[in-house]
């Protein structure tokens, strides 16, 4: 064997002497302390690696060694409830071993070794099993039943199991001899290299949204299970905000939620918050369902540019099993910096602004492990991506909102001005879009109503008319407009304050049904409707607008509760009785 | 026996190079000495085989080829550190410079200091009152937050931060309060305008100074924060005290980073800025916080002055993607005479969702800033309308609104640089003014608060406004 040793340091770049025999992507560990790092080029004699830890104190001539492979992850039961680092590292068993400062080279495994799972073992000696069959199982949390699969290239027939017990993840469950006679054990966990999509039967078509509670997402613009949508906005708009209301209430199975080069303190509070929440559908520990992974911005930057493919692989693994997964990755601004960073130290020829040319190849095989697939069992499962964007200086023309806008078919674009007015969520609803409309209506016309998509429709076209409206307004205020436009204004304003904008603090606001989103709609398009025909027999809108009812609508999103959609009868009839009394005082 | 390299091999900028090194590790310091005996300190910045390349602190000034010997301390950059840094002040790389002689160190810690994990982060939940209402009301401090205030030349943010520093109070029996303050790249009167003010608050026992004025090096300048910020974690996480750090002025702390990358011949990307700039700000930034288990904090207050006062700039903008909120100052408002110029729309406090309402400020304090933020952006819908039809060609309420933008401002931003308004006086404060405006306009205060806060013409008894 090559003995291979450091020869230069550049920060987090390393060029390493010694040999040929390194391959590109394997995973190696650097000088005495072992830190980790991956082979990013080759250059006959001299081979270059990115570490993914902070490097003072590297010398020339401290050994290199190859682990001989990828950089991997070990998947398996415990992943869930945990926290971990950008190269899947437990952050609280580094806490345990270092105290409250991060400490290098500890090389610590994903998964606790001790911990026993309770297993049932499905497989008989005789069966034949091929890639992605289930072969045990084990309840992982109260929410999740982690079922263990035949990785991907391997097949046999099984020739010796254990019988149903506890087991650790690394004890042998099920020894399966292949073809050509050789016997692999198949654990309760296994590893898969991060940066290779995990493989499935085939796509689908995405047909059914991912029901976010939130109404500007769910109502105006949706995101079908399986699907990839990006969050812009400068900072302060309430990014992280909208993705952490998304890991909370959205209906997938497993929550992946990914820190990427963002704050300590906010993952702090995720972990916190998530610990304390109750499931609204289990009424069981958010945490149950969820993986956090923290790589802040004072995280070694080459581990931040794994963090986005540690995040996915754990995705994708539990997609396998039949889960519906979500992974929140705020931001993926950050993961390009990183790529932009490490470009820089290798000196490889900036693209636009500094950024490598790779970088639209790279978000697009980000984006694509999404999808909504069949999986190698037979069973459907799905990954929906969504990602933050910090554009610089809030300004979406640069190019990572630009490429990640290519590979994304929800955009849900935030605006400093909206978040000024303390507007939450603050989306704007003129520059944000989503491209799963079609593909979504069967669904929402069988499970919510037919006429859901037709009134999403007549509310995004009042909005579209007041921005026009506002034009004018600007101009020569909004007094001298005539009649049906005050209507048109003051149901945008209802609209924009009864409906889109929503407390994420209200115990009631914070998650709504989309029975209640739909009903919202209908009353609020009721008592336009029953306007407009008043202001057709010349009765001016300054009368309607006495009654109050606009305003008793407003509250609507406080007052009626998520269980008790019947109170709307009460509010449908307070719009009708607020019109009658105008119509006879016109008599 | 002390090993010595004599000579170098080049010499650029403040880098030099030698040749035919070995056993040196990355990021190790050295100790340069020039032939007539004056000693130099520098770092290693990168390691090519037997070839090292060093960043001198102090410059190269007078340094040639071969006038020099270097000795490699096998250390990164440590930081001497004691209680009896209190009262005392240093230079930029952390040496003392006033009249007390040398620190008996307690201990030496790398200043670079090393990530908090997140798991052991205790997520800050305590406000820091400044007595400034603007700043108390609608973008309040939490301890172990990093709260910058973005401001523009010429603008009164020294005045301000030295206020805060002035006015910062804990809660009862809280624990002691220090304060660490590093001036980067600083005119000599703007240092002096800090001590001095310490020193007529009585501060000056609970300060530690560490200066980097505008005419000392700028590879200093990349020390001095990381000095700081070493200190205070010394001081908040050791000793148990809640520590406030005053960063100023970040702008050319960064321009120092953007010198010494071009020295080194990196690929600049935005504004010629290294493309590392958003990590190495992290790096300092994401030192403020508390520890699960231990007494203390550290929150930051950087100030930077936003070239040409634009937000936009990769300084403020990497800065506010990291910090939690900002407090930007305007230049219109300080035009105006209004101290402290505090715009407070693009003004905010992410933590401070948690840290006020009932059991930390008042009930009624959430409500009550969401309504003034939401309020107050309708004056700005006002104004401009005001300045295309003209004033009185407007409806009643957006006249409401207009007074009531005026009276906000006058009253409530506008404060003198002495006085200290309490958390309820700043909170009456806001509801009176709420007054201006009918009751139908308050559509982000349920009807409850509305119920108890909302006394109608309280307005009338604020100066300058009852008839």
């Amino acid at each position: 064997m090559e003995a291979y040793t450091i020869y230069g340091i550049n920060g987090p770049v390393v060029t390493v002497k010694g040999g040929r025999g390194l391959a590109m992507m394997d995973m190696v560990h650097v000088g005495d302390e072992g830190l980790i790092g991956e082979v990013v080029g080759v250059e006959d004699e001299t081979t270059t690696v990115q570490v993914y830890e902070d490097t003072a104190g590297l010398k020339p001539g401290q050994a290199v060694t190859s682990e001989g492979a990828p950089m991997s992850l070990t998947l398996g039961p415990g992943l869930l409830h945990n926290i971990f680092d950008g190269i899947g590292r437990p952050l609280s068993v580094i806490a345990e071993k270092s105290g409250p400062f991060l400490a290098r080279g500890l090389n610590i495994p994903t998964l606790d070794q001790e911990k026993t799972w309770d297993t049932k073992v499905l497989v008989h000696p005789g069966d034949t099993l091929r890639p992605g069959d289930c072969y045990a199982q084990c309840p992982e949390t109260s929410l999740i039943l982690h079922r263990c699969l035949v990785p991907a290239g391997l097949s046999g027939r099984v020739t010796r199991v254990v019988p149903d017990g506890s087991y650790r993840v690394d004890d042998t469950l099920v020894e399966l001899t292949d073809a050509a006679g050789a016997v692999h054990s198949l654990k309760l966990a296994q590893r898969w290299p991060i940066r290779t999509p995990r493989p499935m039967a085939e796509r689908l078509p995405i047909h059914r949204p991912l029901i976010t509670g939130q109404r500007i997402i769910d109502t105006l613009f949706p995101i079908g299970k399986g699907g990839a949508a990006a969050i812009p906005g400068p900072f302060g708009a309430g990014k992280t905000m909208t993705q952490h209301q998304l890991a909370k209430w959205s209906d997938a199975d497993i929550i992946v939620y990914l820190g990427c080069g963002e704050r300590g303190n906010e993952m702090t509070q995720a972990l916190e918050e998530f610990s304390e929440l109750l499931d609204p559908k289990s009424q069981q520990p958010l945490m149950n369902r969820t993986i956090l992974i923290a790589n802040t911005s004072n995280m070694p930057v080459a581990a931040r540019e794994a963090s986005v493919y540690t995040g996915m692989t754990i995705a994708e693994y539990y997609r396998d099993m039949g889960y519906h997964g979500a992974l929140m990755a705020d931001s993926t601004s950050r993961w390009a910096e990183a790529l932009r960073e490490i470009s820089g130290r290798l000196e490889e020829m900036p693209a636009e602004e500094g950024f490598p040319a790779y970088l639209a190849s790279r978000l697009a095989e980000f984006y694509e492990r999404a999808g909504y697939v069949r999986t190698l069992e037979g069973k459907e499962g799905s990954v929906t991506v969504i990602g933050a964007v910090s554009p610089q200086g809030g300004d979406f023309s640069e190019p990572v909102t630009q490429n990640t806008k290519r590979y994304v078919r929800t955009f849900w674009g935030l605006d400093r001005s909206l978040a000024y007015s303390r507007h939450f969520p603050s989306i704007n609803w003129l520059t944000s879009y989503s491209e799963y409309i079609s593909d979504l209506k069967p669904w929402y016309d069988a499970h919510v109503s037919p006429k859901f998509m037709a009134d999403r429709q007549r509310i995004f076209t009042l909005l579209q008319e007041e921005d026009q409206l506002m034009e004018i307004v600007k101009l020569i205020g909004s007094d001298v407009l005539p009649e049906d436009q005050k209507l048109t204004l003051e149901t945008a304003r209802l609209v924009r304050v009864g409906f889109l904008q929503q407390n994420a603090y209200n115990i009631i606001d914070t998650y709504v049904p989309l029975e209640k989103q739909f009903r919202m709609m209908e009353v609020i398009l009721e008592l336009y409707d029953g306007s407009k025909k008043l202001l057709e027999r010349a009765i001016p809108f300054s009368q309607i607008k006495a009654t109050g009812i606009f305003d008793t609508l407003s509250k609507i999103k406080y007052e009626v509760p998520n269980d008790d959609l019947s109170r709307f009868d009460g509010y449908s009839a307070d719009a009708a009785k607020a019109l009658r009394q105008v119509d006879e005082a016109n008599q | 026996m002390r090993l010595e390299y004599i000579g170098l091999s080049e010499l650029s900028g403040s880098l030099v190079a030698l040749r035919g090194v070995h056993d040196v590790a990355y990021d190790e310091t050295a100790e340069i000495t020039l032939a007539n005996g004056q000693r130099r300190y520098g770092r290693v910045i990168l390691i090519d085989g037997d070839r090292v390349v060093l960043q001198v602190f102090e410059g190269t000034r007078g340094i040639a080829l071969d006038n020099v010997r270097t000795h490699f301390t096998g250390e990164p950059i440590k930081l001497p550190l004691s209680k009896e840094m209190l009262g005392r002040m240093f230079d930029g790389a952390g040496r003392p410079i006033d009249d007390f002689g040398e620190l008996y160190p307690e201990e030496c810690r790398d200043i670079n200091g090393s990530a908090i994990n997140p798991v052991s982060r205790h997520y800050p939940r305590s406000c820091i009152y400044t007595g400034i209402s603007a700043i108390d009301g609608c973008s309040t401090l939490i301890r172990g937050q990093k709260l910058p205030i973005f401001s523009g030349s010429g603008m009164k943010h020294n005045e301000l931060a030295a206020q805060i520093v002035r006015q910062a109070r804990v809660g009862e029996g809280e624990g002691d309060f220090a304060i660490v303050f590093a001036a980067m790249g600083v005119k000599n009167d703007t240092a002096d305008f800090f001590r001095r003010s310490f020193q007529e608050a009585g501060a000056l026992q609970r300060v530690v100074m560490f200066v980097n004025l505008a005419s000392d090096p700028i590879i200093e300048r990349i020390l001095t924060p990381r000095c700081a910020l070493t200190a205070a974690e010394y001081l908040a996480f050791d000793k148990g005290y809640h520590v406030l750090v005053i960063l100023t002025d970040m702008t050319s702390y960064c321009e120092a980073v953007r010198e010494f990358s071009s020295s080194k011949g990196e690929i600049p990307s935005r504004k010629g800025f290294p493309a590392y700039l958003y990590s190495d700000l992290a790096s300092l930034y994401e030192r403020a916080g508390m520890i699960r288990g231990r007494p203390g904090s550290v929150t930051q207050v950087p100030i930077l002055t936003m070239p040409n006062d634009d937000i936009t700039h990769p300084i403020p903008d990497l800065t506010g993607y990291i910090t939690e909120g900002q407090i930007v100052l305007d230049r219109d408002m300080d035009q105006k005479g209004i101290y402290p110029p505090i715009a407070i729309l693009p003004s905010l406090s992410r933590l401070m969702k948690d840290g006020i309402g009932e059991g930390f400020t008042r009930a009624d304090h959430p409500a009550l800033s969401n309504q003034l933020f939401a309020s107050y952006s309708k004056v700005q819908d006002a104004r401009s309308l005001a300045s295309v039809i003209g004033e009185d060609e407007l409806s009643e309420t957006d006249k409401q609104y207009l007074q009531f933008g005026r009276a906000f401002e006058q009253l409530f931003v506008q404060q003198s640089m002495v006085q200290r308004r309490s958390i309820n006086e700043t909170l009456d404060l806001g509801w009176k003014l709420l007054t201006l405006l009918p009751r139908e306009e308050l559509d982000r205060v349920d009807e409850t608060t509305l119920e108890e806060r909302y006394v109608p013409d309280a307005w009338k008894s604020l100066p300058g406004l009852g008839r």
